[in-house]
């Protein structure tokens, strides 16, 4: 435990070091807040305006859930950019520690590789949390002006699945990281597979084959989906956990297998 | 303390390193002496348990590498050929995070990285970033994290590598001083670091060690005759067949240079004849403007052992 905390201790401050974390924690809140504004509030409202006045003129329809639909968006988009942000937190992690010769240094000292693997998954999923954690002022905002009171389930619900959607793409991308010296071929590699992961259902043309619904079910965005409308699938709950262990499994063999791959 | 046995690595094609045996007692300071390529590296990296042996086997503080190798890494320092720094570091910083993993106790972590730095003569740049310092401090931050857990063993590849003289003497200095508390073993192509810091020497060629001993003993070894060096002034026939007839000279040559000549006078090793020579020159006539022996250099065994 304590080694696992030494490498994670190491590691997260390494990020704010560097303007890694201020750049992609930076753009990532930019980004998400423009498109919330722009995107997503205005044009709900607008929306919103035209629903109303089609109903009192045709003297029927009900109310929209507002919160709900915000909540759905936001949340979506914001899942949306973390894909592009993810590989850019952890491309570097094994792949420098390799470059500048400190993986050997780790290697040689009483740490197990599972401690290290560990250690820097759970910085990674930090930092993530970091990047996700101030959006949660959008929800406050729209909260303040929620009338049915704002869905709180929903909301926390939503970032739960975010946070598990991030767990899976800072998984993969650690272990990509671990294969190469590269940190650019690090970053552009776990953004392809995190996109195919993304859309792999595209390739599911019928949905009632066997391989239609596996391709189906393969798809992080899929299960994301459920999580933002509030509904907490145990299916989705192992989905997201055994492909982060899947993640964790493969870099710890990865470590292993470095003592005997160096030529 | 590290006890190698028949040891091998091999790769693909070909041994790195083949059936390599020795010893290295405590305390003591070995050098590993070879081309590049020879294998050293491939030696310590066993020896740190950072890559496995094809066969045979290496022990320290009689825990074996492969077997136990959380033994044996809490006992080794290890500076590899580039010292392993995060530059995004302060030097205390990064000592005092190598001493947690490598299980320094919370309550000492701090006094143990004060001492490597105080040994390694970088208290004053504490607070400084690694990426700010020259070539020679980031050398001695590598040392630094390699003592900073007190090992018993300190494995150092290359330690003077890259650095310009003046640090160079810096780090042999330093080594010097780590000598008696830690075991050392040090690789290195230059020889002069060797004869000036080593007990003992391992030469090792195309895998395989070629020679072992002490540096003195090695040149005196290898050495099959003692060789002194003249410059008289006269004829070259003249001198020649005056110092052929010394008792022991096996062999006389002599050259024209500046206006003097350039003789050397060859004898078997262990007798020493330069009083006898020089003698022989002024009693002859001759004006002697220099006289030296000069036996085979660690160079000359070197180049005669990996060439």
């Amino acid at each position: 435990m304590k080694n696992i905390l030494a490498i994670y201790r190491r590691e997260l401050s390494s990020n704010f070091v560097s303007p890694i974390a201020y750049v992609v924690i930076g753009v990532f809140l930019v980004i998400v807040g423009l498109v919330f504004y722009f995107g997503i509030f205005t044009q709900l409202i607008t929306k919103v305006m035209q629903y109303k006045m089609q109903a009192q003129q045709s003297g029927q329809g009900g109310d929209i859930d507002m919160p709900f639909l915000l909540i759905q968006q936001l949340m979506g988009f914001a899942a949306t950019i973390s894909l592009f942000m993810v590989p850019m937190l952890t491309m570097g992690s094994y792949a420098e520690e390799r470059k500048r010769g400190t993986m050997e240094m780790l290697m040689t000292s009483p740490i197990t590789e599972l401690q290290i693997v560990l250690g820097k998954f759970l910085s990674g999923l930090t930092l993530y949390g970091l990047l996700v954690l101030p959006t949660l002022a959008y929800h406050l905002y729209i909260a303040k002006f929620s009338d049915p009171s704002f869905p709180w389930r929903i909301m926390w619900s939503a970032y739960l699945g975010i946070m598990l959607l991030g767990a899976v793409l800072i998984a993969l991308g650690l272990f990509i990281s671990s294969l190469t010296e590269n940190q650019i071929i690090a970053g552009v590699v776990t953004f392809a597979v995190s996109l195919l992961l993304w859309l792999v259902n595209m390739f599911a043309a019928d949905t009632s084959t066997t391989i239609g619904k596996a391709l189906e079910y393969m798809s992080v965005i899929r299960h994301y989906e459920d999580f933002t409308r509030g509904i907490i699938d145990t299916t989705s709950l192992v989905f997201y956990v055994s492909l982060t262990l899947l993640g964790l499994f493969l870099t710890w063999q990865s470590l292993n297998s470095m003592r005997w791959r160096r030529a | 303390m590290i006890e190698v046995e028949h040891l091998t690595k091999s790769y693909g094609r070909g041994n790195a390193v083949s059936d390599i045996s020795f010893k290295v007692n405590k305390g003591e300071i070995v050098g590993f002496l070879g081309p590049n390529g020879a294998g050293k590296t491939t030696t310590m990296r066993i020896i740190t348990g950072y890559l496995p042996a094809t066969s045979g086997a290496a022990r320290v503080a009689g825990f074996d590498v492969a077997e136990q190798s959380m033994e044996v890494r809490k006992r080794i320092g290890y500076l590899p050929e580039v010292p392993p720094l995060y530059p995004e570091m302060s030097v205390r910083d990064y000592l005092e995070f190598i001493a947690r993993i490598k299980g320094v106790a919370t309550a000492d972590i701090a006094s143990r990285s004060a001492y490597a730095m105080e040994a390694t003569a970088l208290t004053d740049r504490a607070e400084d970033l690694i990426k700010r310092l020259s070539r020679g401090y980031k050398q001695r931050v590598g040392i630094a994290q390699a003592i900073v857990h007190d090992p018993a063993v300190v494995i150092l590849d290359e330690p003077t590598n890259g650095l310009d003289p003046n640090q160079i003497i810096e780090v042999r200095n330093l080594i010097n001083q780590l000598a008696g508390e830690h075991t050392i073993i040090l690789s290195t192509h230059i020889l002069k670091e060797v004869e000036e810091t080593c007990q003992r020497v391992v030469i090792i060629n195309k895998g395989q060690i070629v020679a072992e001993d002490t540096p003195q003993n090695l040149s005196k070894q290898r050495a099959g005759s003692e060789r002194t060096h003249l410059l008289i002034k006269g004829e070259a026939e003249a001198v020649k067949t005056m110092l052929t007839a010394i008792e022991g000279v096996s062999n006389v040559e002599a050259s024209e240079k500046e206006g003097l000549l350039d003789v050397m006078v060859e004898n078997p090793a262990g007798r020493d004849l330069r009083s006898q020579i020089a003698a022989r020159v002024i009693s002859g006539g001759f004006e002697l403007y220099e006289l030296r022996s000069e036996s085979l250099s660690l160079e000359d065994v070197f180049r005669q052992l990996t060439t």
